[in-house]
């Protein structure tokens, strides 16, 4: 809280304002900006930019099969992805977060690929339903199919289900919030 | 019209290019022919006043281990009979006339059959891979298909 200046003291009655030019003349010494009442507020700016982070989740629309259905849904209305300060972002550009909704063939891999490079750091991905998680029905005997996400970029969080239900997703992103929750981005790391 | 005389139809204009027709077990029929009249017995199916066949509903490859075949699946729309046509290739250097002069649709088709099956279509517009990468080895859906160890640094 802003502390009392010496010999300024506000007058008695009248609501005190936070705008420097109504609160008398300035000292000499001293944050001169800051009015007498200016909130500020002191903690930890790991946890100031973990917040910020995990409470603005923007994920690109990567959707290549029916999972993205899913991901349609939970965007939507009803699961409403909003409320976490997720909103999906038609760009590598403009995205944090990378939902992988679908299965992932050798030839969509280097498009994968490349939109992953093309999002700014931090980034996150999500694997989301068998066919991203490990190729899921196409494990056993396909030529075309990637078997796992994770052979081709880092992945944070991993959503079984063949497709999960909004739910399962909702809950992923709130374990990606977790997992934003504990990065220390100033301190030595352990 | 019937296949049976739909196939006498082809057989009479066509003679020694129509080999058999195959009933059992098909819906419908399928009149064989030979490779190299594929594309004169479709124009004649497309355009004579008794065929009509103005719809290719599919045109597939099939892998029978020791030869190749090509069906047709022909369909008209404003008579409403249907027919099949096969043509029977060998197994090395399977090839056929293309058919997208006479029913535009066959182009991705024929693209697919070439993609998965390694067979061609001279004569196409546009005979490429559709599906797999341009650069993918082999055609996946040979019986005799070995699956590549990597592709491009990838565990297939």
């Amino acid at each position: 809280m802003g502390a009392h200046r010496p010999g300024n003291a506000p007058p008695e009655g009248r609501q005190m304002s936070h705008d420097p030019a109504h609160s008398g003349p300035a000292p000499a010494v001293g944050p001169v900006s800051l009015g007498p009442e200016a909130h500020v507020m002191v903690g930890n700016a790991d946890k100031f930019i973990n917040w910020c982070r995990k409470s603005s989740l923007w994920y690109l629309l990567f959707a290549t099969a029916c999972c993205g259905i899913e991901l349609m849904q939970t965007g939507a209305s009803r699961y409403d992805l909003d409320r976490f300060g997720a909103v999906f972002r038609a760009t590598p550009r403009q995205s944090d977060l990378m939902i992988v909704a679908g299965t992932i063939t050798h030839k969509m891999a280097e498009r994968l690929i490349r939109l992953y490079e093309q999002m700014p750091e931090p980034k996150y991905v999500i694997s989301m339903g068998s066919c991203a998680n490990t190729g899921g029905p196409f494990y056993k005997d396909s030529y075309c199919v990637v078997k796992g996400v994770d052979l081709l970029i880092p992945v944070d969080v991993y959503v079984p289900g063949c497709p999960p239900r909004p739910e399962a997703l909702i809950d992923g992103i709130l374990k990606l919030q977790k997992i934003i929750e504990q990065k220390r981005n100033f301190a030595a790391k352990a | 019209m019937e296949p049976k005389a739909i196939f006498e139809a082809v057989k009479g204009k066509f003679g020694e290019a129509v080999v058999e027709l195959q009933e059992e077990g098909f819906r419908p029929a399928f009149v064989v022919v030979s490779p190299e009249s594929v594309r004169e017995i479709s124009l004649f199916l497309r355009d004579d006043p008794a065929m009509k066949f103005d719809s290719l509903m599919c045109l597939s490859g099939v892998d029978y281990k020791d030869r190749f075949a090509v069906a047709y699946h022909l369909h008209s729309l404003e008579i409403g009979h249907r027919i099949g046509v096969k043509a029977y290739l060998p197994r090395e250097a399977p090839s056929l006339p293309s058919v997208d002069g006479v029913w535009p649709a066959a182009n991705f088709q024929e693209r697919e059959a070439f993609d998965l099956y390694g067979i061609v279509f001279p004569g196409s517009k546009d005979l490429r891979r559709i599906l797999l990468p341009e650069d993918w080895v082999g055609y996946p859906l040979r019986k005799d298909y070995k699956y590549p160890e990597f592709y491009h640094g990838i565990k297939v």
